[in-house]
């Protein structure tokens, strides 16, 4: 007993109670996922049948054949349409996270460390709960149920800003910068040349966070997108959830389709957002 | 003479300084000038975008602002904060708010400890099980309620099925959306789902920093592997554990995704035929886009910032006093 508490939890290797209780864990996280694939794959008695059937079944095509051909949900549009969403605003919030992240880790100007300090202050301001006075600066500027206007608020993030200052701060040695000052490179030469090969790793990280988060963002594209022909796809997928009659295999087949994209990012990625979410944890 | 034979030297000395100061004047705007240039982005959209709103919602408030009726305007000064004291859906949604927050919040908070405790052990395929407990809160919201629906349907749901296996509701199926508290469970189980595993490698990352030495010297207690975690790790990581005391009320106050999707008609934003597990997110979503009422719905907006203000800082002197006491 004595010997064993005698090291740290990090040096202890699992026991097979550990790796029980993980298993669990696993499982409970990604039943609802497999489920979902489950009922996309079934027929309609399958998917009422007690007790719940859990293997999949080979209708898969026919369902999401009928969520493409929906009239009025707009499905095949609106994955394009989260595509160029979440693209854009993870394109933006690379380019100018990362600019301003520079500047903050790397130049010398007036007024740098008050500025920093309200981005650190920005991170906990809940910009959400300003939506409707964000609808009527969208209406004056004639941007309401467009993509625009979905995108627009995304195009920063305090977050990102922040993470890129610590990343570039750490990673790029001061005399590198210097250096290159020395032969005649200006600002944006830096940055080009010496700064963003440095960062791959942090831009991979935050790129992740900002596509998984724009992907799966609902209340404002609701706001703006709802009843129009280019609903982002967590809007179709309402509307196809939304009368009297739900008919659970075709939702979920919906369902699943928006979800494939982000597995698959998980699957390529994971590895990066699990270090993102565990620095960002960190420095925070 | 010598006045004019200096002269020509002047000017031939002269041209080399002018590309000399548009060199120079180039290199002090690239110092001074393009930092301000590089942060300029984030700062103009972040004020137009997020700051300006919500100081304008303050406006919005104090006003008459209706999205159908444009030409009934004006200030309403505190009309719809007194309309909001005496209006029964608004405490309604409150209620349902923490009642959903406080089931969600503390058992997600618990099992993150738990499963952040397990994964920071030496194990076999580390990363993998730190990526398999990133699936949920990688799933969008929208998509996993939808499935969450299916699980606590009144007459084929996987719930109501385990219920029956050990002897509960095989006579009347528990409708899980038509009461209040099963309707919260509910709701709240979807929550948890999504956010353990993120908080648990906050968790992680934070017990992962704690020195090797407290635990050896803590060792001659013979404190076993359960008692190691509260009395020597959570103490250590209570910073992060405020941190996520925070995140989640702001989060879990702010609840729209599951009750809008859980409801038998998602485009409704009622919270159940009877308002029962309406969120006050979804209130101001309705009050403001199905009723068309703006300076009503960004007075309710004020109230919950002023309300997660208050209910996050108690949470923060809570989580510290009782952090402190271990």
């Amino acid at each position: 007993m004595t010997t064993f508490a005698n090291r740290a939890p990090q040096d202890t290797p699992g026991s097979w109670k550990t790796y029980l209780g993980l298993t669990i864990a696993l499982l409970v996280a990604a039943f609802p996922v497999y489920w979902m694939f489950v009922i996309a794959t079934s027929t309609d008695a399958a998917v009422s049948q007690i007790p719940p059937s859990v293997i999949p079944g080979g209708e898969f095509l026919n369902n999401a054949r009928e969520v493409f051909t929906l009239q009025q949900v707009y499905f095949a549009a609106s994955l394009i349409n989260s595509f160029i969403v979440a693209s854009v605003t993870t394109a933006a919030t690379l380019f100018f996270c990362s600019l301003a992240g520079f500047a903050f880790a790397k130049l010398r100007f007036r007024g740098r460390n008050a500025l920093m300090v309200v981005v650190i202050l920005t991170l906990t301001v809940p910009t959400q709960l300003g939506v409707v006075a964000l609808y009527i600066v969208m209406g004056k500027l004639q941007w309401n149920g467009t993509l625009l206007a979905v995108i627009a608020p995304g195009l920063v993030s305090a977050f990102g800003v922040f993470y890129m200052r610590q990343f570039i701060a750490h990673a790029v040695p001061d005399e590198l910068v210097e250096s290159a000052r020395i032969d005649g490179a200006n600002t944006m030469r830096v940055y080009r040349s010496i700064i963003l090969p440095a960062i791959r790793p942090a831009l991979a990280v935050l790129g992740l966070l900002t596509f998984v988060m724009a992907w799966n963002e609902f209340q404002w594209p609701l706001i703006q997108l709802n009843g129009t022909e280019f609903p982002t796809s967590m809007v179709a997928l309402s509307d196809l959830a939304s009368g009297n009659y739900v008919i659970y295999r075709r939702v979920l087949a919906g369902a699943f389709l928006a979800t494939v994209p982000l597995i698959v990012l998980l699957l390529a990625g994971g590895r990066q957002l699990v270090r993102g979410i565990m620095e960002g944890a960190v420095k925070s | 003479m010598s006045l004019t034979q200096i002269r020509p030297v002047a000017q031939h000395q002269s041209p080399p300084p002018t590309p000399g100061r548009a060199k120079l004047w180039l290199h002090r705007f690239d110092n001074k000038t393009i930092p301000y240039v590089l942060i300029s982005p984030f700062f103009i959209l972040f004020a137009v975008f997020g700051i300006f709103p919500i100081i304008f919602n303050g406006v919005v408030a104090a006003r008459n602002w209706r999205l159908d009726d444009p030409d009934r305007t004006g200030w309403a000064g505190a009309g719809n904060f007194t309309r909001l004291l005496q209006d029964e859906d608004f405490w309604n949604a409150l209620g349902n708010t923490f009642g959903i927050f406080i089931l969600s919040s503390v058992p997600q908070l618990l099992m993150a400890l738990i499963l952040a405790s397990l994964l920071n052990r030496k194990l076999r395929a580390t990363t993998w099980w730190r990526i398999g407990v990133l699936l949920p809160y990688l799933t969008p919201v929208v998509a996993s309620t939808l499935v969450f629906s299916v699980f606590f349907n009144r007459d084929s749901g996987m719930a109501n099925w385990f219920l029956s296996l050990v002897g509960f509701g095989q006579e009347t199926p528990l409708d899980w959306r038509a009461e209040k508290w099963s309707s919260w469970i509910a709701i709240a189980t979807m929550v948890n789902w999504k956010w353990i595993g993120y908080n648990a490698l906050l968790y992680l990352s934070a017990m992962q920093t704690i020195p090797k030495d407290v635990y050896e010297a803590a060792a001659v207690d013979g404190a076993g592997p359960w008692r190691q975690l509260w009395q020597i790790t959570v103490p250590m990581i209570q910073p992060v554990v405020v941190f996520t005391v925070i995140l989640s009320t702001i989060g879990g106050l702010q609840l729209f995704n599951e009750p809008m999707m859980f409801d038998e008609n998602p485009q409704s934003a009622s919270g159940g035929s009877d308002h029962q597990f309406q969120t006050i997110a979804q209130l101001i979503y309705k009050v403001g886009w199905k009723d068309l009422d703006m300076g009503y719905a960004a007075a309710m907006s004020w109230a919950l910032f002023l309300i997660i203000l208050i209910v996050a800082g108690v949470n923060t002197l809570l989580t510290k006093r009782i952090g402190g006491d271990r």
